[in-house]
């Protein structure tokens, strides 16, 4: 099939750009680590308030592992718990949430976690909270009347130590 | 030539075609009032009255808008091209698109019913485990049958031609309406399985749980193909219709049916692009189809090109000098070209978003705030419905024997820019704002008087105000379509079918060597699913009963 000279100087360019693109995203998500939330575990939706270490929601500081802290979340119809919580600022934290019912969406505006909560599965992400702020937590999927009013506070302090 | 002989569409074949635009219609007048009542609500300055539900507004306007004005319009349109440039349908063909319509629009009627009466308060996404009425269910299923009637239909006579005219290219608007045609076939099992074995027993109490993973999985399968679905018409449009009435001529056949096959191919394997922030995918399968969605881009690179060589070509013709005199020649006071160009404008912007959104972890900035719900109000209420619009202006008029007058060909511009201006207001604001992190498909919150949550409110009232200069362009519409329908003058309005430009090459057959690109296809789609959905299957945790939260 003929092309036209332009025309293959334009799709040279523009797919020389999509290879450039996917590079980029590519060496992040693989050699940097930055993926998307992906966990693979599982869970017995109804028997999360059970479960560890789901019976806990809250801030825990851990040692021994790569990050600081570990935030466990519960999300239900139309509450998170914990409603708070405060962490200091440069701290590493690793989120691990699930849904006691229906999918919800936990986000918190103003940063990148976001992801999505399904009944059955945890989700987990691993992030450095580098800017001090009331950071609100709220749901970004439909998940019943309530769903605009489903929010907790994530508040970044500066550190004591 | 062929077409000088069928250049108006069959008489019984236009009532079939007329008949999905009168539902595709009444479907936006009532879509369009419900997305003013949003804007409003979310403004904060308005509550709805009585028991009306903020999320059930909301599920009119998404199923009527997205699923029920499209899929009508799409498939009428379609109807009618083949028609015009196959030939008429024969009797049985008619009868399957007859007994399609029908179908589709008691599928319709069943729905809305459910969601009016607050059964099925689930958005048009109904995501599980939040579970709607089974006649909701049901009826979205008639609506997909239906379609496939109409569809074969279509498919049909594209088969007939081809018997009767042995190692021709088959008509090029016939052709793209078949492509279209198939990817519905193809995206629509990923659908019909969810709903078939999944929400519908499960709703009717028959199965007690189902694994929500593979419901999302079985839908997205299904709802990025949507999106091209809809868009492809328009490309239709661009390619073989647009060019006959600015005067000019395809810039290239094959090179427009080589970008059809590549949406074919590159529609479907994508849909993790729509669950990236999911658990219970890995990372690796969402990149790998992150590549995948990636390569659309290719063939609207190739689509742009031909748009504006074509637009050049014409433009010279006309007498353009220099580098862009041609562009003032093109006829800027023809609503059937003005308007789908406003469309191609906006799809610059609008293509730019989605390449941000499908790119993997930069996802997560932009998942599920009401950047997306701007991003399809330029994809698919801007790009897409602005052709659509342009298409009626004279589709509507040539099925009912009317003209389209110049004071109509004025109110549709002024329609036109009304719309641009609007949309630029609201889908801007929501852009914004979504970066800000507020949330799509949320009733207006202030989350207990949250910072954050204060500073968006600004936006959402600047939404409200783009939402409603957006509802005036649907009045304006309505009126033109009512006129076109029932009151312009009696006479002949051309059906356009653009002829490929004299210089251009013939086209491959391997175009048409469906066995070629259906092995592509499965193959690609095998790929991309096999091995995560054995893992969502194997791996997967115990099911979810239904709720109901509204």
């Amino acid at each position: 099939m003929h092309l036209h000279r332009y025309e293959k100087w334009w799709l040279t360019f523009g797919v020389g750009s999509l290879v450039v693109f996917l590079v980029v995203i590519g060496v992040g998500a693989f050699h940097q680590g930055h993926q998307p939330p992906s966990s693979v575990k599982t869970i017995n939706y109804e028997q999360v308030d059970k479960t560890a270490p789901f019976d806990e929601p809250g801030l825990k500081k851990v040692s021994g592992q790569d990050w600081d802290y570990e935030l466990v979340v519960v999300a239900s119809a139309f509450y998170y718990a914990p409603v708070e919580a405060e962490i200091p600022v440069g701290s590493k934290v690793k989120i691990i949430a699930t849904t006691k019912d229906v999918v919800h969406g936990f986000e918190v505006a103003g940063t990148n976690i976001n992801m999505m909560l399904e009944p059955g599965y945890i989700s987990e992400y691993v992030t450095t909270l580098d800017k001090t702020g009331e950071f609100l937590v709220l749901c970004n999927e439909y998940c019943g009347t309530g769903h605009h009013t489903m929010k907790s506070m994530l508040k970044v302090v500066e550190s004591n130590e | 030539m062929n077409n000088q002989l069928i250049s108006r569409v069959n008489k019984q074949d236009a009532r079939v075609a007329m008949a999905h635009m009168y539902v595709a219609f009444l479907a936006l007048a009532i879509g369009g009032l419900m997305g003013l009542l949003q804007v409003f609500v979310r403004s904060g300055k308005y509550e709805l009255p009585g028991n009306i539900g903020y999320y059930q507004v909301l599920t009119v306007h998404g199923v009527m808008l997205g699923l029920v004005l499209t899929t009508f319009f799409i498939m009428g349109f379609q109807y009618a091209a083949v028609s015009r440039t196959a030939g008429a349908f024969s009797a049985k063909q008619r009868t399957s698109a007859w007994i399609g319509f029908w179908l589709m629009t008691l599928g319709t009627a069943m729905a809305a019913v459910m969601i009016l009466l607050n059964e099925a308060t689930v958005l048009y996404t109904f995501y599980a485990p939040l579970q709607a009425h089974w006649i909701f269910y049901l009826g979205l299923t008639f609506v997909v049958v239906g379609s496939w009637l109409v569809g074969f239909a279509q498919v049909s006579r594209y088969v007939q031609w081809r018997k009767a005219h042995k190692g021709e290219p088959s008509p090029l608007l016939t052709f793209m309406a078949v492509v279209n045609s198939v990817m519905w076939f193809v995206a629509t099992i990923g659908v019909a399985s969810e709903v078939l074995l999944q929400l519908l027993p499960w709703s009717l109490g028959l199965i007690e749980r189902v694994d929500v993973l593979i419901t999302r999985t079985l839908f997205w399968y299904f709802g990025h193909a949507l999106v091209y679905f809809w868009l492809l018409p328009a490309y239709m449009a661009w390619y073989a219709i647009v060019p006959k009435i600015i005067g000019g001529r395809i810039f290239s056949d094959s090179l427009a049916r080589l970008s059809f096959m590549l949406f074919l191919l590159f529609s479907i394997p994508v849909g993790f692009h729509h669950q990236l922030t999911e658990p219970g995918i890995s990372a690796f399968w969402k990149f790998l189809q992150v590549i995948l969605t990636f390569m659309v881009i290719i063939p609207s690179l190739m689509t742009a090109f031909s748009m504006f060589a074509m637009f050049e070509m014409r433009g010279r013709e006309l007498g353009g000098k220099g580098l862009f005199g041609w562009f003032r020649k093109l006829p800027w006071g023809d609503a059937r070209f003005l308007v789908p160009f406003i469309g191609m404008v906006a799809f610059i912007p609008a293509g730019a978003g989605g390449i941000i959104n499908a790119s993997h972890q930069m996802n997560q900035v932009v998942h599920n705030t009401i950047w997306v719900t701007g991003h399809f109000h330029l994809t698919v209420a801007t790009t897409v419905l602005l052709t659509f619009f342009g298409i009626a202006y004279w589709l509507i008029p040539h099925l009912t024997g009317r003209v389209l007058t110049p004071q109509m060909n004025t109110l549709a511009i002024v329609q036109a820019f009304t719309w641009a201006f609007g949309m630029t207001i609201m889908s801007g604001a929501m852009h914004w704002v979504g970066l800000l992190g507020a949330p799509r498909r949320s009733s207006f919150s202030t989350y207990g008087d949250a910072a954050q949550a204060m500073e968006w409110i600004p936006y959402q009232i600047a939404q409200a105000v783009g939402g409603t200069i957006l509802f005036l362009g649907i009045i304006l519409v309505l009126i033109i379509f009512a006129n076109l329908a029932w009151f312009a003058p009696k006479g002949d309005e051309e059906f356009p079918v653009a002829e490929v430009a004299e210089q251009a090459e013939k086209t491959p057959m391997v175009l048409e060597n469906w066995k070629i690109w259906m092995t592509v296809l499965v193959a690609l789609i095998l790929i991309a699913y096999t091995i995560p959905v054995m893992d969502i299957v194997n791996g997967g945790p115990l099911g979810s009963k239904g709720f109901k939260l509204w």
